[in-house]
């Protein structure tokens, strides 16, 4: 798909609006429907929507497998970190009304901090997903 | 109790039954992930629909909204469709490696290869 | 203090430890993690079985939330018993695992590999845990994911279509026992594991209560590959690296076997599970079809771990016979042979893992004359072997005893009969091991090559422990006693 110049223009043009849709969809979770899943996967969506059209070296490049693995790892440490931070301010694990001084706004920056985590495992997730398929056989070393 | 007043479980005990016949009669390792996923599928439809009351909204309260529906299942089957999709994801992964392997997808005949290659040995 | 969280650092370390891994991708460092986060979790789990009192325990709310509302862990002395079982396996497996997976699976994939284990690890010790129907579902789909990845990573081409197999079976499964879990919300408005037996007992038995019972039942009894739901057990744990079967043949099935007593016994309550639903009768055919049919089948077997792995679906039906018979010393049975074919078939396992390095087989006609190349592996996989028979003076007679007493104080002398018959048939498949490695002339020329001493000293370990829980059986079975009682007591 190297030579079809409308999809690459209009490509370069959707993708920055599918990662802040992503983003919009990340903090609304906080008042309705939404949060780190859907937003994960539609970050991923944005990546894999590159790798679609410019292939998949170049989404490789530009999130490189390395760093996919960290998000995916990271994700998780952090939704954790969350949970023993809970825990080494004196209240139980995953506890967010010990996170500020006000419960409600421990609430709010618990949920917010989990849901980040959530994002970056999912979209880590998803690409690893995309790039272990799509790569499969094609270059034996980057699997 | 009437037939139609319980569609939402019928739908459910016929996406089952579907799910796991695909799942017995295929020898196909991806038919049998398409009969596996199907069969998960059932369980998210068993658990939203009784969490739907009519005329409910989301539960966010708000002055104009009384009745709510509860968000319990939903928060539940969000994280079986996480399990599905994981679920899924590595029984492709193990069909694509063993079609690298074997160079085949249907268990007999994978089956077959391995006897023969056990006869071999 | 610290103290009050354990219940929760319990299974949290180790979950914790695999992101880590994965994020140093570094061998040596993956295998110190994996090794730190199990020790810490064996010591965990002791301290919380010596300070959970007796007909009480310990109540942990995530986040806060009190239980109904919020998810709440319950260590009670059978969640605790299960927790030691797990723990001590674990962190003697990973200490055994380095050389082990250094031969038998890829340098890549070793801090993978690792990530699993403590993955699934974590899993484990999450299902033995949890109060909640559905955490536990989380927990058991989590351990079982990453059992898939381990029995497929190492090279054996088997191992990919069995793990296949298993991810099918295993699925079916679970996902049986969340519909149980659907129906049983759906009718008592609870996922609680305490709340649920509070307000099943209201409900009665209604139809969805009870298709609920055989739903879970069904679905967990795949799960502990029950006989005739076994077919995956063979050959998963035949084709995966060493490691792995050591590790789930004494943990995996183990826990899914201590879910199914929790409902059984603590959510349904044996009157409406055992009684209303003739579980009974159901439970001790198929435990006897497991029993006779399993060790004939091993019997049979031309390969050492196959033969190992359909004697585990052997085993799993005392256990389940024991869980039939409904009485105290049945259900001491069932809870103490989780621990002693747990730590036998994990010897054994990890002896099977020296005699594939060196040998690169387990095949029984290449096992002549094992005791004069490995003297030492022949002789504890004896030793462990009298254990899986239950020999006096082994582990694995305790349990044996008391099945017997279990079976005669129900005034069922057929049934005792037929527990030491099929003890007659495992002494022959341990005698044929014993007739290869000693009496057979080896082929060729025999030079001494005994398995390296981190496989020997973690594997004899186990051997010894078979010894020592069948001479000293007051923690071993004192704490199956209690597990037992806290079993049948439920959240009361």
């Amino acid at each position: 798909m190297r030579s079809q110049l409308v999809l690459r223009v209009i490509a370069k043009l959707l993708i920055p609006f599918m990662l802040l849709f992503a983003l919009y969809v990340q903090f609304h979770g906080d008042f309705g429907p939404g949060g780190g899943f859907q937003a994960g996967v539609i970050t991923a969506a944005a990546v894999i929507f590159y790798g679609l059209i410019y292939g998949l070296p170049a989404a490789r490049r530009l999130v490189p497998d390395r760093f996919v693995e960290s998000m995916i790892a990271g994700g998780v440490l952090l939704y954790g970190g969350v949970g023993v931070a809970g825990m080494l301010l004196g209240g139980n694990f995953l506890d967010y009304f010990v996170l500020a001084a006000d419960p409600v706004h421990g609430q709010h920056r618990g949920i917010l901090l989990v849901e980040l985590g959530v994002l970056i495992t999912v979209a880590g997730v998803m690409l690893k997903i995309f790039y272990v398929f799509a790569g499969r056989g094609r270059d034996p070393g980057g699997a | 109790m009437s037939f139609a007043s319980h569609y939402s479980y019928w739908a459910t005990i016929v996406l089952m039954v579907l799910g796991l016949y695909i799942l017995i009669a295929r020898g196909n390792l991806i038919k049998k992930l398409v009969g596996l996923s199907i069969f998960q599928t059932s369980v998210y439809l068993l658990y939203i629909a009784p969490g739907k009351l009519i005329g409910g909204t989301a539960p966010i309260i708000a002055e104009q909204f009384r009745i709510y529906s509860n968000p319990l299942p939903h928060v539940l089957i969000l994280t079986a469709i996480v399990v599905g999709v994981a679920t899924l994801a590595l029984g492709l992964a193990l069909v694509v490696r063993i079609y690298e392997a074997y160079g085949s997808i249907e268990e007999d005949e994978i089956i077959d290869r391995d006897r023969k290659a056990g006869q071999d040995a | 203090m610290i103290s009050e969280h354990l219940p929760i650092l319990q299974v949290v370390l180790p979950l914790l430890a695999a992101p880590l891994i994965v994020l140093f991708r570094h061998a040596t460092l993956a295998w110190l993690l994996a090794a730190a986060a199990s020790w810490c979790s064996f010591v965990i789990a002791v301290l919380l079985f010596f300070t959970v009192p007796a007909g009480g325990a310990f109540d942990y709310a995530l986040g806060s939330w009190a239980a109904p509302w919020g998810i709440g862990y319950r260590i009670d002395s059978a969640s605790a018993y299960v927790l030691v079982l797990v723990s001590l396996i674990a962190s003697v497996v990973v200490t055994y695992a380095r050389t082990s997976i250094a031969a038998e699976v890829d340098r890549d994939s070793h801090y993978l590999f690792y990530a699993m284990f403590v993955l699934c690890l974590g899993g484990l010790l999450g299902i033995a845990a949890t109060n909640d129907a559905f955490n536990l579902f989380v927990f058991l789909e989590i351990s079982s994911l990453s059992s898939y990845v381990l029995i497929a990573i190492g090279r054996n081409r088997r191992a990919l279509h069995a793990a296949f197999q298993y991810l099918i079976m295993g699925t079916i499964g679970a996902t049986f026992y969340v519909i149980g879990v659907g129906l049983l919300y759906l009718m008592t408005g609870t996922l609680n594991m305490a709340d649920m037996a509070e307000r099943l007992a209201q409900v009665g038995e209604t139809r969805p209560v009870l298709s609920a019972l055989a739903f879970i039942t069904v679905g967990l009894s795949l799960k502990i590959a029950l006989f005739p739901l076994h077919f995956w057990l063979p050959n998963a744990y035949a084709s995966a690296p060493s490691v792995v079967s050591a590790f789930l043949a004494g943990t995996a099935t183990k826990v899914s076997v201590y879910v199914l007593m929790r409902f059984l016994f603590s959510v349904f309550g044996a009157r409406l599970s055992l009684d209303a639903l003739h579980l009974f009768d159901v439970l001790v055919g198929l435990s006897i079809a497991a029993t006779v049919a399993a060790s004939l089948v091993a019997l049979f077997q031309d390969d050492l771990k196959r033969m190992l792995a359909y004697s585990s679906v052997a085993q799993v039906g005392y256990i389940t016979l024991g869980i039939a018979l409904n009485n105290a010393d049945g259900l001491t049975a069932a809870v103490i042979h989780l621990f002693n074919h747990g730590i036998t078939k994990v010897a054994l396992f990890m002896l099977v893992g020296g005699i594939v390095l060196r040998m690169g087989t387990t095949r029984f006609s290449d096992m002549a004359g094992l005791a004069r190349r490995m003297p030492f592996t022949a002789f504890g996989f004896v030793v462990a072997g009298l254990s899986l028979i239950g020999v006096p003076a082994s582990a694995g007679f305790v349990t044996k005893w008391y099945l017997v007493m279990a079976a005669l104080e129900r005034a069922h002398w057929w049934l005792a009969a037929l527990v030491v018959a099929t003890s007659l048939i495992s002494a022959l498949y341990v005698w044929r091991f014993v007739e290869m490695a000693y009496l057979r002339e080896p082929a060729g020329e025999v030079r001494r090559a005994e398995a390296p001493l981190s496989l020997l000293i973690p594997a004899w370990i186990m051997v010894l422990a078979c010894t020592y829980f069948g001479l000293e059986t007051s923690y071993s079975l004192t704490g199956a006693q209690e597990a037992a009682a806290a079993l049948v007591r439920g959240f009361r």
